[in-house]
């Protein structure tokens, strides 16, 4: 018999509901973003890189159009998503495989989990993000 | 006091009738808010009042069965572990347990969950089939090696943490934060022998390695059992596992009775619970 029951996944909606909203959720979606962001960045990339193969005409018409303020506010974007992810990545590498989540404990109300652990190296990772991609990527892709 | 002097708590429920109802929809009823009011205590009145043929599952009203995980105000809870003084508001949204299909109103399908549990093992493998059948002993276990795996042990199946999980909520094929729990609960229990077994079921896109730490299962779990640590420790004990850097161990053999003259001035042990006398 088929089943009458209605389905209840909740897709993308999931990244942004359902939950309690910890700190390590916020991390979660912005890596999801960044990648994404990053994956769009590299198909746009080599999009435009491959038109110096047909002739350079197209590469110098290519390289006008991405030359103006709104893609290099763009590329800062690119390289800001780029600190963030690799960081991120960086920091669940070292949880994914077992550091700073504790070890199992009797649990006690209130309870204290393994993401409460790990935020302090969270936020390590979004401030040291915070001050190389303003810093550093202003002063390449703004102020140049 | 009169009933005007009452308060009123709104519960918006979620319903959905098979067969009926395209789509799931919301419905609002008033109810008398009387002090320690859990959210399961207000759909019971709700039930008594306004909506008779309202279905939810609950039993043991006491945090222990895991069967009243809902979507309590956006997140899930366990209805009766949730006071609705606690929720801070007049207003009590409750909806059924999400990235389960609802069977109908507030009653999730944990069938896919309790499936999956059930391919991961979750029980003691070991060779010694016919000591498991008719125990004559006891298997030998310390005070620390039980600590290894008994915060997941208090683990109550209820479905909050599938409900929580953003990766669950995209990827069918994961097989989720509670049968993982599970499977690493075995895994480390010092009387199992089955890593090697469960291994082969762990690995690939449905297993831990679909997990990126967003923490969610950890933090909704009514009973601080703590997935998410558990899931990146099994990830550890793999990795350490394919570079043979993992300590081998046989499961633990069962308990020698002591040998030598018994002191006088300790009492006598209670009858045994297996095994010949």
């Amino acid at each position: 018999m088929a089943s009458r029951a209605h389905p209840n996944r909740l897709g993308i909606k999931g990244w942004v509901a359902g939950g309690r909203w910890g700190f390590a959720r916020y991390m979660y979606t912005l890596h999801r973003l960044t990648g994404l962001g990053l994956l769009a960045y590299f198909v746009m990339h080599i999009f435009v890189t491959s038109t110096r193969a047909i002739g350079p005409e197209s590469w110098e018409q290519a390289m006008e159009i991405v030359s103006g303020p709104l893609f290099a506010f763009g590329e800062y974007l690119v390289f800001a998503a780029f600190v963030f992810h690799a960081l991120n990545g960086i920091r669940l590498g070292a949880i994914e495989l077992g550091f700073a989540v504790g070890v199992p404990i009797e649990p006690v109300y209130p309870y204290e989990t393994s993401v409460g652990r790990t935020q302090r190296l969270a936020k390590a990772v979004l401030m040291i993000a915070f001050v190389v991609a303003v810093w550093g990527g202003l002063d390449f892709f703004i102020w140049k | 006091m009169t009933d005007a002097a009452v308060k009123q708590v709104t519960f918006h429920v979620r319903r959905f009738e098979p067969g009926v109802d395209r789509a799931p929809h919301w419905e609002s009823h008033a109810i008398p808010l009387t002090p320690g009011m859990t959210v399961l205590d207000g759909l019971w009145k709700l039930k008594e009042l306004s909506a008779p043929s309202l279905a939810w599952r609950s039993s043991c009203r006491m945090g222990i069965c895991g069967s009243c995980g809902m979507l309590i105000n956006g997140r899930p809870r366990l209805a009766c572990n949730t006071q609705i003084s606690e929720l801070g508001t007049d207003v009590v949204a409750v909806a059924p347990l999400p990235n389960f299909a609802i069977i109908k109103d507030l009653v999730p399908d944990l069938r896919p969950m309790f499936e999956t549990h059930r391919e991961l093992m979750p029980y003691l493998i070991r060779d010694d089939v016919a000591e498991q059948d008719d125990p004559t002993l006891e298997y030998w276990q310390s005070p620390h090696e039980l600590e290894h795996y008994l915060q997941f042990s208090y683990c109550i199946k209820c479905g909050c943490c599938m409900a929580a999980c953003p990766t669950v909520a995209t990827d069918p094929q994961y097989a989720g934060p509670m049968p993982l729990g599970q499977a690493q609960r075995y895994n480390t229990d010092s009387r199992d022998g089955g890593f090697a077994e469960r291994k082969e079921v762990l690995s690939g896109g449905s297993g831990p390695w679909r997990c990126h730490f967003a923490g969610e299962c950890s933090q909704v779990c009514p009973k601080g059992v703590d997935p998410a640590k558990a899931i990146q420790l099994m990830k550890r004990e793999l990795v350490s596992d394919l570079l043979r850097m993992r300590k081998r161990r046989d499961p633990a053999p069962v308990v020698q009775p002591p040998k030598g003259p018994r002191r006088e001035e300790i009492p006598a042990a209670p009858p045994r619970t297996a095994g010949e006398a």
